[in-house]
């Protein structure tokens, strides 16, 4: 058994929040980049430019890469040997993005109640999802996402019957709606299988996994480079203004699911597609 | 086509904006998103006065992140315009003459749009800190309450943007789109 205090559960998520919004993943910087050079419309290629000189400006001034800062969303993946003490942990980790968003100059975009919206100014609470692992660490993954591209995501119940063309369907008619709206090029996470919640979770997770890493299952990564070519081809390119660059990644993750369903989530998520990860 | 103009802009100016322009904007501009429209919206119902002239005016659909000492704005980009869709053509009719967000408008607003000469513009989505270098002032003149969300007057300096919706009814949207297209399946 490991005792860990949940004052550095605080301190990591602090700093994580800064980081996230001001430097991307260096997949993510290395897939902008690619972008640019393979790009084939004049003005995507210039906003593609613009995208890159974005990030470097971001990080050399501190002025976050984008202005919607987002809902913090925390994977608490928490190995079974550990003990918590300081107090709960849950109020360690918006503790942590109070702090951040506070200290990092970052928006605050998190309204208290979804209809009568007065704003919380701090930016709490923050989306919590907690796992058990084995061991006696805690990974800890922060992705704070816009809603730009969030309220552009979906979830559809398909039937067994509708199998892999369905899930495609799915996938490319979600892409498809979201169009500028997104901020293309986007990364699309999507979650196959499970139940309702599942999928939508697995589909949020997938969007933490690094561009160009792709699933282990031979079939599901075949899916998702088919994916990829397509959502290129349907010309919404970037800032949806035209092009070849639409998204920079699918990423697919799967579970196995009920006899009668095939749920599928697709969420989207724009080219400020943050997470950090650190492991305490 | 690059052209540079200036803010606020009568409707000859306006007319004179294709879609596709890549336009520099130099003046003042005012900020107005989800929450201050709303407002806006409900003064408009209770005859009320606005806390903004819309004649001949642009709005740019942004909340920013807080500032640093020594900057004039933080982070700076445009919001998803469709979620101020159901209030812009009545702001379009009080004589609005510019719009700048991103993504897609109703049928509603580009008929706004045709009916009163003015423009739709898009800015780049996610580059908020490389927008921000524009912006040379910023100050909140209504719905200080708000935070991020109030109306803030801004003064830009080669502010970059593109017309998306011009005022005889073209959208950039639909015919870029179409040009680089290879999926039957998604068009």
């Amino acid at each position: 058994m490991r005792t860990l205090n949940v004052g550095e559960v605080t301190e990591v998520i602090k700093e994580m929040c800064i980081e996230a919004n001001h430097f991307l993943s260096e997949d993510m910087q290395c897939a902008l980049q690619k972008a640019k050079d393979a790009e084939k419309a004049a003005l995507g290629k210039q906003i593609l430019e613009q995208l890159c000189e974005n990030m470097e400006i971001a990080g050399k001034d501190m002025i976050p890469i984008c202005q919607d800062t987002g809902m913090a969303v925390v994977f608490m993946e928490i190995g079974q040997d550990i003990h918590f003490e300081g107090g709960f942990v849950e109020d360690a980790v918006n503790e942590g993005v109070r702090q951040g968003y506070a200290e990092g100059f970052l928006r605050k975009s998190v309204v208290k109640d979804p209809i009568l919206r007065e704003n919380t100014q701090d930016n709490t609470p923050a989306i919590v999802h907690y796992s058990m692992i084995p061991g006696d660490k805690v990974k800890i993954t922060v992705a704070p996402k816009g809603f730009g591209s969030e309220n552009m995501s979906r979830v559809f119940m398909l039937k067994p019957a509708d199998g892999i063309e369905g899930v495609k369907n799915a996938v490319l008619t979600a892409v498809k709606d979201a169009g500028p709206n997104a901020c293309p090029p986007m990364v699309v996470g999507v979650g196959i299988g499970g139940t309702f919640e599942k999928c939508a979770f697995m589909a949020k997770k997938a969007l933490t996994r690094s561009v160009g890493q792709y699933s282990e299952i031979p079939y599901v990564q075949e899916l998702e480079k088919e994916l990829l070519e397509k959502i290129n081809r349907s010309g919404i390119g970037p800032g949806g203004l035209g092009g070849t660059t639409t998204a920079l990644a699918v990423n697919i993750n799967t579970y196995p699911t009920h006899i009668a369903g095939l749920p599928v989530a697709v969420n989207i998520c724009c080219h400020v597609n943050r997470h950090v990860i650190r492991i305490l | 086509m690059d052209k540079h103009i200036l803010v606020p802009f009568s409707e000859n100016t306006a007319a004179s904006l294709q879609a596709g322009d890549y336009v520099y904007l130099t003046g003042t501009i005012y900020t107005a998103r989800d929450a201050a429209h709303k407002r806006m919206y409900e003064a408009w119902e209770k005859k009320e006065k606005l806390p903004l002239d819309m004649e001949n005016n642009v709005i740019y659909y942004m909340g920013p992140s807080p500032a640093r000492s020594g900057r004039p704005i933080g982070s700076a980009g445009p919001t998803t315009a469709s979620r101020m869709d159901k209030y812009a053509p009545v702001l379009l009719d009080m004589g609005l003459k510019g719009m700048i967000g991103k993504g897609k408008r109703s049928e509603a607003v580009k008929e706004a749009i045709v009916r009163n000469g003015a423009v739709y513009f898009a800015a780049i989505g996610g580059a908020g800190a490389l927008l921000s270098r524009a912006i040379i002032s910023s100050e909140v003149i209504a719905y200080d309450d708000l935070g991020t969300e109030a109306i803030r007057r801004l003064e830009v300096k080669d502010f970059p943007v593109i017309v998306v919706m011009d005022a005889a009814g073209n959208d950039l949207y639909e015919t870029a789109i179409r040009q680089y297209c290879q999926e039957t399946a998604l068009s």
